[in-house]
């Protein structure tokens, strides 16, 4: 392996403050709920006490997103909403390095995956959405689509500011007004992104940011007044707001969990495929709804993947997130880190075959080193359950027929991946992929132009592209 | 007309491309709006209903699998076997709504309109819905509808062949397949409709039509594991919520329209949209 000097990203970029504030009505406020302390996960140290709200904090949230939606917000022409969602695009855009850096130590992510993905993708969807805003008559939902009103928006961990973006963005632009709440372990980059709204002089009230743990949540999208609920999460936590929903006239749509198949044939390109199969399950820890987390490799080339697999996974250097060379960095929570722990270990307990890269490990923070289990067959928990987390499980099959009815032996649905060079065969595969996103040759692409969600129990709804303002209008 | 003596019908379900009577054995009285007696109907049953999903899952995958111009050509066979059988959905209409023999005929003819509408929307959908995506990067990327799998539909309790028909056929047309609970107490023209399904092309198991109490078989549906959507459309006010709650134990799609819905005027596509998914593909460009 290649020795490389430290190079770290300096933490001052992140300016962190020692105290963060909800973003209600256009102002910072304190909340009246208990403060939580949001902590480095590759450190643990303290890095801000954030305020959180209350159930009646929530309401003068959502009563300052009515008054900005009635007043304000939906009588507005479009071309004028969509130079505010321009400027939110631009101003993340100029403060990319402070918020990059911000995400790392918040979430752990390394800071080359921030630097490069989280934040430039969610300017791309503000961006992207700014544009829809003065041509909604011509997205296929009839010539005047009208908003819904208010969103109360809940989102994950994982990618705090570019979920956000996924939300925030296509609300706005089809003329709704938004209360979110950013998750419990990871407020800060949505609390920046408070500020740039703030600064980009949008109406008080058009966005509304509210920290707080899962009462909030539930408060949120049980608030009576909300009109649409979008929540991105776990499809447990999915379905509770599903049926919490039930009966009410509010619009629902879910991102919720997989388990994601990601099929190599025996004539793909290998090196190719190691690098998909190492960036569909390592990218982000495995802190993704879309990981790559069951291999099926065809049989005849198993062996000489695995050992491919094994060499390439090596070399990942696991680490400090703000060091530019790390590749994998920390689990986002010591709670996320026992349930990867304890899934794995009912690996190992139900006969599959564990591999884990010898890399060494920080003495501090939450780290987990990538590892491989082989010999998975369909019935065990690693094959059935979303781990997310650093954990590959690779099984085999022999024909396509077979690896269909595998990777589709799941209640999830969110996305697949496809390794071969034949063409004809790709798009027989990708045709029976019951899959919201497929990657042929490829994985883990994201771009605000191309519909991403889930079948079955990975959610309903789209979000990007034409086919993701269906969500945030009354159609 | 003679006084011969008339070959009355028996009325069963139809699942599976099969006309079995209810397994539980049961029917009860079907009677026209003033309550005189018109026929019983088979009473289905949770069985029946769990029948009829096995079914619509079998057929799921032919079904979803035939071209957009044959999925066209199929149901556009439905509305010249409709058109045939004119004359019997007036009547069966006149005497289920309780309408006028003029009301029925235009019901009818707009129930046969509105079937040649849906033939011809299989293969507009996906121009219509899809899109090639002009990502920022080195990659083809589009995104293509497709069925999400097998409805269950409440069909409207009011409205009994122009409203069935427009809840089915948006279903269908797309390549889903569904069981449907007819309207409670004017199942009739479903079950003539049925026959117009087994003799035009339709594989069975695409539509499975059930009679019944619509209170007493939607609950299995909505909670059922292998059902992907559900229409709430012909749901009784007192269980909708109950049976949205029992939806979400697997993410099921609902559609949430309520009975009031006036079948009459041209739809649009939301009922389209409401059984579809959206599929990104991903390839990269290259040399």
């Amino acid at each position: 392996m290649w020795e490389y000097a430290p190079a770290p990203e300096s933490r001052d970029i992140a300016n962190l403050k020692p105290n963060y504030k909800m973003f209600v009505d256009g102002e910072f406020v304190e909340g009246t709920g208990e403060p939580l302390k949001t902590i480095n996960p590759a450190t643990e140290e303290v890095l801000a006490e954030v305020s959180t709200a209350s159930e009646s904090d929530v309401d003068t949230a959502v009563k300052a997103a009515r008054k900005a939606y009635d007043r304000v917000w939906s009588k507005m022409p479009g071309s004028e909403r969509a130079k505010y969602i321009y400027r939110i695009a631009r101003q993340i855009q100029e403060r990319g390095r402070e918020l990059a850096v911000l995400e790392s130590l918040d979430n752990g992510k390394p800071i080359k995956e921030s630097r490069d993905t989280d934040v430039p993708t969610a300017a791309s969807h503000f961006f992207y959405h700014a544009g829809w805003a003065d041509k909604l008559g011509y997205a296929g939902y009839g010539p005047d689509p009208r908003p819904l009103g208010v969103a109360g928006q809940v989102i994950p961990w994982n990618f705090p500011l570019l979920m956000a973006a996924w939300k925030i963005a296509p609300a706005l632009a089809c003329g709704n007004t938004v209360v979110l709440k950013p998750a419990e372990t990871t407020p800060l980059t949505a609390l920046v992104l408070a500020d740039i709204i703030q600064q980009c002089d949008l109406p008080p009230g058009v966005v509304n940011i509210i920290p707080g743990a899962g009462d909030v949540g539930a408060a949120l999208v049980g608030h009576a007044d909300v009109n649409k609920v979008a929540f991105t999460g776990s499809t447990d936590v999915g379905k509770v707001i599903q049926g919490q929903l039930a009966g009410t006239n509010k619009k629902l749509t879910l991102e919720l969990g997989g388990k994601a198949a990601n099929i190599v044939f025996d004539d793909a390109p290998l090196d190719q495929a190691v690098e998909g199969i190492v960036n569909g399950i390592f990218f982000n820890q495995g802190h993704v709804c879309c990981a790559g987390s069951r291999l099926l490799v065809q049989e005849s080339i198993a062996d000489e993947l695995l050992e491919k697999l094994h060499a390439r996974v090596s070399t990942l250097r696991v680490g400090d997130p703000l060091d530019k060379n790390t590749d994998v960095g920390a689990i986002n929570s010591r709670e996320q880190l026992t349930k990867i722990q304890e899934l794995t270990a009912s690996g190992e307990a139900e006969g599959a075959t564990r591999w884990t890269s010898s890399c060494p490990l920080p003495d501090k923070g939450f780290f987990f080193a990538p590892t491989v289990f082989s010999g998975v067959s369909q019935a065990m928990r690693i094959a059935r359950e979303e781990i997310f987390g650093p954990v590959l499980s690779v099984l085999t099959f022999r024909t396509p027929e077979e690896a269909v009815a595998k990777a589709n032996n799941t209640p999830y649905g969110l996305s697949a991946g496809i390794w071969t060079e034949k063409g004809s065969r790709i798009l027989w595969m990708a045709q029976r992929m019951r899959a919201g996103v497929v990657w042929s040759n490829t994985f883990n692409r994201f771009d605000p132009t191309a519909p991403f969600g889930g079948y079955q129990e990975s959610g309903f709804g789209r979000e990007g592209g034409r086919t993701g303002l269906e969500a945030y209008l009354d159609v | 007309m003679s006084d011969r003596i008339t070959v009355a019908k028996t009325y069963k379900l139809y699942i599976g491309g099969k006309f079995p009577r209810s397994e539980s054995g049961r029917s009860y009285p079907v009677a026209d709006t003033k309550g005189a007696f018109l026929a019983n109907a088979a009473q289905g049953s949770r069985k029946d209903a769990r029948d009829a999903v096995t079914a619509a899952r079998k057929a799921f995958g032919g079904w979803s699998g035939t071209t957009a111009y044959n999925r066209g050509q199929v149901l556009y066979r439905v509305a010249e076997v409709l058109e045939g059988r004119r004359e019997q959905f007036i009547t069966e209409v006149a005497g289920s709504e309780g309408v006028a023999l003029k009301k029925a005929q235009s019901l009818v003819d707009t129930a046969i309109d509105r079937w040649v509408w849906y033939a011809g929307w299989t293969d507009k959908i996906a121009a219509v819905l899809g899109s090639s995506n002009p990502v920022a990067g080195p990659y083809f990327s589009f995104s293509t509808p497709e069925p999400t799998g097998v409805v269950a539909v409440l069909a409207p309790q009011q409205s009994s062949l122009l409203g069935l028909i427009s809840v089915i056929a948006p279903v269908i047309a797309s390549g889903n397949t569904c069981v449907v609970i007819t309207s409670q107490d004017r199942p009739l023209p479903a079950i003539t409709l049925s026959e117009v399904l087994a003799t035009s092309d339709v594989p069975g198991g695409v539509v499975n039509i059930i009679t019944g109490r619509t209170a007493e078989i939607a609950p299995w549906l909505a909670s059922h594991g292998d059902v992907n959507a559900l229409d709430l459309t012909g749901a009784p006010e007192s269980i909708r919520a109950d049976l949205e709650r029992s939806a979400a134990g697997t993410v099921k799609r609902v559609l949430r329209n309520k009975a009031g819905e006036d079948f009459t005027a041209t739809p649009d596509m939301s009922r389209l949209r409401a059984y579809l998914e959206t599929k990104t593909v991903w390839h990269p460009m290259g040399v």
